[in-house]
C-alpha cells in the first residue's frame, strides 16, 4: 500500500492510493456538494455538482472530484471562483429541469439561484438522471428493472419499455438511494411488501433497542442479498452487500450460519423462559378477528418509542382511541386454559392502562378479578392509576364482541356491582397469560429436570432450593421455573449465577453420601452389575476379580444394589437392612382397636412381640 | 455307652432322598477316621436303631447331630425336637434340613391336593377305592398310628433352634469333613453359621469366561447347546450361581449344566429366588416395557425356577393356601 | 378393621425419591384426599426396589404394594434406572400370581413429580381394589393354616 499526498484547499493531506478526490475531501471534512454519489455504488459523475479545479504540474483544468483519483502532487481546489461560477451553472441548468424539488433549491440557494435561469419543460420533472437507481437495481440488487433509454433530451429512466415487470422484486432500494424523490414504490399487492404494523421493520436491525450485544442482526427474509439468493437458487449470490460495504468494522458476514458448539461446562443455568398463551385458544375473546384487539406484549410494541407508531397508541386504522378496555387474567385463572396466576399480568396492565391515559387522554376500562399488586411499590402504583381516572371493574371480562362499526364490546359482571355490565371501546388489550415454552419436555429431558403440574421447571425445594434442581449443577433462572416478574428474575437470575459460580469456584464437587459400595470380600465378579449402571460408575477390576464402584461418578440411584444376586453392593444410608427394617416396622406396631380413638398404643404398653430373625 | 473320649455323633433323615447319606460315606476312606475319632450313637439309614434308645439317652447326650432332610410329616417334626434335646450341637445337614430342598417344592401344593395326586390321579396308581393316608387305621391287632402328613414343608430352623447349617444336594464331602476337622479342634464359628461353604458365589469357583450381561432371549436347557467356555448365563440359561453361595467347586456349570442353586442365597441374601430374579431380569436388553415384558413372559415357572431349593425357606414359604 | 368393621386394607408403597415421592408429597402438600391405608417406602430411584421388598412386604402382612417411579424412557432422574424396574416388575407379578397373590394386590407404574392428583387417584382406587380383594394377611394364613 502506497501513500500519496496532495493538497486540497491549502491543506495537504496524505492518504492511501486508490481513493477519488471526493473521497478524501470528505474524510477530511471538506464539504463538496453532489447528489449522485452513494458510497456503497461506483461514481458516475453524472450531476456534476462535485466538479474542482485540479492543478497537477501547473496546469489546471476542472474534473468531477467523485471520479477523479487523488494522486500524488495534485492540487485540489473545490471552491475557488472558477468552481463556484461553473457549479452555479450547473445548478441553473438542474433547477430549470426539476424546478420543484427542494434538494436543488436548497444547492441553488446557495449560489444565489432563486428561480430557473432557463425555460421550464416539464414543472412536474422530479428525475435529474443522475443514475444511481439505476446503478443500485443492476449492480447490487441485481434485479435489473431500471435502466436509461433514449437519447439527449429524450433520457429518461424506468423498466424496459417503461411497463411494469414482475422482474422487480419490490425491495426499495432505488427509492432509498434517489437523490430527488422522484421514484415511488405503489403497492398493488396488498399486504405483501406491506411493511407490518407491529413487526420488524427493516432487512438488518437491532432486535430490540435494550438488545445485548447491542449488535444489528439480519432478517434474511427480507434483506435483498437473501431474497435474491434464495429467488434465483443461489444464481445470484453476492446482490446489495451494501451493508458489507460500507461497515467500517467489517462487522458483516454474509456467510455466518448458526452452529453447534460442543462446550464443556461446570454448571449450567437453565434460563429458557417462557411463551405467551396463544389467545386464539378461548374464542370468546374474538382474538384475530379485529386488528384492534391486541395483546399486552403487542400492546408493548405500539407504545414503544421504538415501534412502528413511533410510541404512538393508535388503532389499525391510524385514529387515536378515544376507549380502552384492558382484560385481565386471559389464559390465566382459568379453568378452560392455565389454573395458575401468571403473575405479571396486573401489574402490566395497569402500567398499560396509565400509558393510554397519559399518550390519548383515552377512557380505560380494566376488567380484572383481584388486583395482585404484591411489590415493592405497586400497590401505590394501583392507587395513583385509579386516580389517573382509570374505571376498575371487578369482574373477568368474559366476552369481547366485534360490531359490524368496527367498535368492540366487552362484557362481563362487575361483581361490586353484582350484575352484568357492558363498555363499546375501539381497543382491548387482552392481558394473557404466560406459559411454559412448548418443548419444555425436551428440554427437561435433556438436563434431567422434573416438572411441576403447572409446566414450567420443578425447583429442587418450593420453598428452601427455589434455584437448584433435582441434577447437580443446573440451576434455574426466571420464567423458566415459574412466572414472574423483573425485580424477581433479577434477583432468581442473580441467585442462579451466584449458585454456579460458587459451585465453581470450590473447585472441587460435594457428592451425596447415598452412594453404592461394594463389599469385595462377597463380590464374586458375575458381572451383573457392570451393564446396569447410568453411569458407568461401576466397573470391573479385572486384576482384583471385583467390581468397585467409582465414588465420584456414582449418583446413589442403587440400581446395582438391587440386583447384586450375592448381596455384595450395599447402598449408603438406604441398605436392604434398613429397607426390610421399616417394612417391618410398619406392621409392628397394631393399631389395637379401642373405642373413639385411633391412636396406637406406645410401643412400652404392649406385650412383648417377637423379633423376626432374617437368619435362618 | 462308656465315655471313653470319643465324639459322639448321631444322623439322621427326615424329608429327603438319602443322597446326603451317601454323601458321608463319599468321605470314602476317611469314614474309617470319622470311626477312630466318634462313636456313632444313632444312624437309622445305616444300622438299626429305635428311637426309644435315643429317648432313653440323657439330654445332650450326643455331642453332634447332623439332621438331614426337610420337616415333612408330624415323625420328622418329632425327631427334630427329640434329636434337639438330645445333642449339645444341631446341624442342619444338606439342602433339605437348611433351606427346606426339592422336597420343599411341595409347597407349590397343599397336602389334599398331593395326597389326590399321589394316591388317585397319577397313572400308575391303582386305588380303587379312593383311599388316602390316615394318621391312624384301626387294625384287628390294635390301632396303628402313622405320621401326619403336613401341608407344608418347613425346614429344620423353622421347628427347632439348629446351630449351623451345612448345605449342599448332597453337601460336597471335602466340605463334610472340613466341618468334622472343625468339630473335632474345637474351632467352631458362632452359632447359627453356614458352615462349608463359603462366602462368595458360585461365579467365584467357575471357570466360565463371564462378559457384561444383556440377555436377548432366555433359554431351557434342552433349547441350545451352550458355547463351553462362556457363562452360561450370558448365553441367555438361567444359571442360579451368581445367587448361589458358592462351595461346590461349581460342579454343575463345570459340565455345561446351569447351577440350580442348592448351596442357598449368599450370604447377604435373605431370598435367593428374589436375589437370582433380580439379577436375570435386571440384564434383559430391553429399552421398552413391551420387550421386557415379552422377553421376561418367556421365563416358564418362575417359583419352579428361582427357588427351586429355597421355597420352604423364602419369605413366603408356599403359595398361598385356600 | 375400623371403628365400622370395615376391612383396612395395609399397603405398601415403594416409590422414587425423585418422581413419585415428590407426587404424594405434593399430594399431601395440596391436601388431595388419600385414605391413610398406603405406607410409603422411599427408595432413590424405583430401580432400587429389590423384590425381596415385595415379598418382605406382602410376608409382613401387607394386603397390597405398590412401586411406583419416574415415567419412561427419559422421566427417571438416572437417565435409565426405571428400565430395571419394568424390566423386573412383570416377572414379580408371574411370580406373585404363582404365589397366589391375585393380580390386583400389586401395582406398578409411574407417577411424575408433576402428577399428585394421580398419585392420590391411584391410592384411592387401589385401596378400594384392595379392600374389594379381601385380607391377604399371610403371616396369619400361614401360622392358622400350619400343621
Amino acid at each position: 500500500m502506497s501513500w500519496v499526498t496532495l493538497t486540497i484547499d491549502g491543506q495537504t493531506i496524505q492518504v492511501e492510493e486508490g481513493k477519488t478526490v471526493l473521497e478524501v475531501a470528505r474524510e477530511n471534512g471538506i464539504h463538496i456538494p453532489t447528489l449522485c454519489y452513494h458510497p456503497a455504488l461506483e461514481p458516475y459523475g453524472a450531476c456534476r455538482l462535485c466538479v474542482v479545479e485540479i492543478i497537477r504540474k501547473g496546469w489546471s483544468s476542472l474534473h468531477t472530484a467523485c471520479t477523479h483519483p487523488a494522486w500524488d502532487g495534485l492540487e485540489v481546489k473545490t471552491n475557488s471562483p472558477l468552481v463556484r461560477d461553473v457549479r452555479k451553472t450547473i445548478m441553473g441548468l438542474l433547477l430549470s429541469r426539476c424546478p420543484n424539488v427542494p434538494i436543488i433549491q436548497e444547492l441553488a440557494a446557495e449560489y444565489g439561484i432563486t428561480a430557473p435561469p432557463f425555460p421550464v419543460e416539464d414543472p412536474t420533472e422530479n428525475c435529474i438522471l443522475c443514475g444511481l437507481c439505476v446503478r443500485v437495481c443492476n449492480d447490487m440488487v441485481q434485479a435489473h428493472v431500471l435502466n436509461f433509454s433514449g437519447r439527449g433530451v429524450k433520457r429518461q429512466v424506468g423498466p424496459p419499455f417503461m411497463e411494469k415487470t414482475r422482474q422487480c422484486i419490490g425491495c426499495g432500494a432505488c427509492t432509498s438511494v434517489c437523490p430527488t424523490g422522484a421514484i415511488e414504490i405503489v403497492l398493488e399487492e396488498a399486504g405483501v411488501y406491506q411493511a407490518k404494523p407491529l413487526g420488524p421493520t427493516a432487512a438488518i436491525y437491532v432486535p430490540t433497542l435494550q438488545a445485548v450485544p447491542r449488535v444489528p442482526v439480519i432478517d434474511t427474509d427480507s434483506c435483498i442479498r437473501f431474497r435474491q439468493q434464495d429467488r434465483t437458487n443461489g444464481a445470484i449470490a453476492d446482490a446489495c452487500g451494501a451493508c458489507q460495504m460500507l461497515c467500517e468494522a467489517n462487522a458483516i458476514d454474509f456467510d455466518q450460519e448458526d452452529e453447534f458448539l460442543d462446550l464443556d461446562v461446570g454448571a449450567i443455568v437453565v434460563a429458557t423462559g417462557f411463551e405467551m398463551w396463544d389467545a386464539t385458544k378461548l374464542s370468546q375473546y374474538s382474538y384475530g378477528k379485529s386488528p384492534n384487539i391486541i395483546t399486552g406484549l403487542e400492546f408493548e410494541r405500539l407504545s414503544n418509542a421504538g415501534g412502528p407508531t413511533g410510541g404512538e397508541i393508535l388503532l389499525a386504522d391510524g385514529r387515536k382511541p378515544e376507549r380502552v378496555a384492558v382484560i385481565h387474567c386471559v389464559g390465566s385463572r382459568d379453568h378452560n386454559a392455565h389454573e395458575y396466576c401468571s403473575r405479571i399480568c396486573c401489574m402490566y396492565s395497569l402500567k398499560q392502562a396509565h400509558l393510554v391515559r397519559d399518550k390519548t387522554g383515552a377512557e380505560v376500562y380494566e376488567f380484572y378479578m383481584d388486583m395482585r399488586a404484591f411489590g415493592k411499590g405497586y400497590e401505590e402504583f394501583y392507587e395513583r392509576v385509579q386516580e389517573e381516572g382509570v374505571v376498575m371493574v371487578r369482574g373477568r371480562g368474559a366476552e369481547v364482541e366485534v360490531l359490524p362499526s368496527g367498535k368492540l364490546r366487552v362484557t362481563g359482571e362487575d361483581a361490586n356491582l353484582g350484575k352484568l355490565v357492558a363498555a363499546d371501546v375501539d381497543m382491548v388489550v387482552l392481558s394473557t397469560a404466560i406459559e411454559a415454552p412448548h418443548d419444555a419436555s425436551e428440554v427437561a429431558s435433556l438436563f434431567g429436570l422434573g416438572r411441576t403440574p403447572d409446566g414450567f421447571f420443578a425447583e429442587a425445594h418450593p420453598k428452601l432450593r427455589p434455584v437448584e434442581t433435582n441434577t447437580d449443577g443446573v440451576f434455574l433462572a426466571g420464567c423458566a421455573q415459574g412466572p414472574k416478574d423483573v425485580p424477581d428474575t433479577v434477583a432468581h437470575a442473580g441467585a442462579a449465577a451466584s449458585m454456579a459460580l460458587a459451585l465453581l469456584g470450590k473447585g472441587e464437587v460435594t457428592i451425596s453420601p447415598a452412594i453404592a459400595y461394594v463389599d469385595e470380600q462377597f463380590c464374586s465378579a458375575c458381572k451383573t452389575c457392570i451393564s446396569l449402571c447410568p453411569y458407568t460408575a461401576i466397573g470391573f477390576v479385572e486384576a482384583d476379580n471385583v467390581a468397585r464402584v467409582n465414588e465420584a461418578l456414582c449418583k446413589g440411584c442403587g440400581t446395582c444394589v438391587a440386583t447384586c444376586p450375592a448381596g455384595a453392593i450395599t447402598a449408603r444410608h438406604f441398605t436392604d437392612a434398613q429397607i426390610l427394617a421399616q417394612i417391618e416396622g410398619l406392621f409392628r406396631i397394631p393399631v389395637i382397636e379401642i373405642p373413639n380413638t385411633q391412636y396406637p398404643i406406645p410401643d412400652t404398653q404392649l406385650p412383648p412381640t417377637k423379633e423376626s430373625n432374617h437368619e435362618r | 455307652m462308656p465315655d471313653n473320649g470319643k465324639l459322639k455323633l448321631g444322623l439322621y433323615w427326615a424329608a429327603s432322598c438319602g443322597g446326603c447319606e451317601i454323601a458321608i460315606v463319599e468321605l470314602r476312606e476317611k469314614i474309617l477316621i470319622v470311626d477312630q475319632v466318634a462313636d456313632i450313637l444313632f444312624w437309622p439309614v445305616a444300622m438299626d436303631f429305635k428311637y426309644k434308645d435315643v429317648e432313653a439317652m440323657p439330654d445332650g447326650h450326643i455331642d453332634v447331630c447332623l439332621f438331614n432332610g426337610a420337616i415333612r410329616t408330624s415323625e420328622n417334626e418329632h425327631l427334630a425336637h427329640l434329636m434337639r434335646r438330645k445333642s449339645k450341637v444341631l446341624v442342619a445337614f444338606g439342602s433339605c434340613a437348611y433351606e427346606g430342598g426339592i422336597p420343599g417344592l411341595a409347597n407349590l401344593f397343599d397336602r389334599q391336593s398331593i395326597f389326590e395326586r399321589a394316591y388317585l390321579e397319577s397313572p400308575s396308581t391303582d386305588n380303587p377305592q379312593g383311599i388316602l393316608p390316615q394318621t391312624s387305621y384301626q387294625a384287628p391287632e390294635g390301632e396303628i398310628h402313622i405320621p401326619k402328613f403336613y401341608n407344608t414343608v418347613k425346614t429344620l430352623g423353622q421347628v427347632e433352634d439348629v446351630d449351623y447349617y451345612l448345605p449342599g444336594c448332597p453337601p460336597q464331602p471335602h466340605q463334610i469333613w472340613a466341618v468334622i476337622e472343625a468339630i473335632l479342634s474345637g474351632n467352631l464359628p458362632p452359632k447359627g453359621s453356614v458352615v462349608g461353604a463359603n462366602d462368595k458365589t458360585v461365579c467365584d469357583e467357575c471357570k466360565h469366561t463371564r462378559e457384561e450381561k444383556r440377555i436377548k432371549k432366555f433359554y431351557r436347557i434342552h433349547e441350545i447347546i451352550p458355547d463351553t467356555t462362556q457363562c452360561l448365563f450370558d448365553q441367555g440359561l438361567i444359571c442360579a450361581g451368581p445367587a448361589t453361595r458358592g462351595g461346590c467347586g461349581a460342579l454343575c456349570p463345570q459340565v455345561n449344566m446351569p447351577c440350580r442353586g442348592c448351596y442357598g442365597p449368599a450370604p447377604h441374601q435373605i431370598d435367593q429366588g428374589a436375589a437370582l430374579l433380580s439379577a436375570v431380569s435386571s440384564v434383559v436388553a430391553a429399552d421398552t416395557e413391551e420387550e421386557a415384558a415379552r422377553i421376561v413372559g418367556e421365563i416358564a415357572d418362575p417359583i419352579g425356577t428361582f427357588y427351586r431349593f429355597s421355597l420352604p425357606s423364602s419369605l413366603l414359604h408356599r403359595v398361598r393356601l385356600g | 378393621m375400623s371403628d365400622n368393621g370395615k376391612f383396612e386394607p395395609r399397603i405398601v408403597g415403594f416409590v422414587c425419591n425423585w418422581c413419585t415421592y415428590a407426587a404424594a408429597d405434593t399430594a399431601g402438600i395440596s391436601r388431595l384426599q388419600q385414605p391413610p391405608n398406603v405406607d410409603v417406602v422411599r427408595v432413590m430411584c424405583s430401580g432400587r426396589v429389590d423384590p425381596v421388598f415385595i415379598l418382605k412386604a406382602f410376608a409382613e402382612g401387607a394386603d397390597g404394594v405398590i412401586v411406583s417411579g419416574c415415567h419412561p424412557p427419559g422421566d427417571c432422574h438416572y437417565n435409565s434406572g426405571n428400565y430395571k424396574t419394568f424390566r423386573r416388575m412383570p416377572l414379580i407379578e408371574r411370580l406373585l400370581e404363582q404365589y397366589g397373590i391375585e393380580k390386583g394386590r400389586f401395582h406398578w407404574g409411574w407417577i411424575s413429580g408433576a402428577e399428585a392428583p394421580k398419585w392420590a387417584q391411584l391410592t384411592r382406587d387401589f385401596t378400594e381394589q384392595v379392600r374389594n380383594l379381601g385380607p391377604l394377611n399371610w403371616k396369619r394364613m400361614f401360622a392358622s393354616k400350619e400343621e
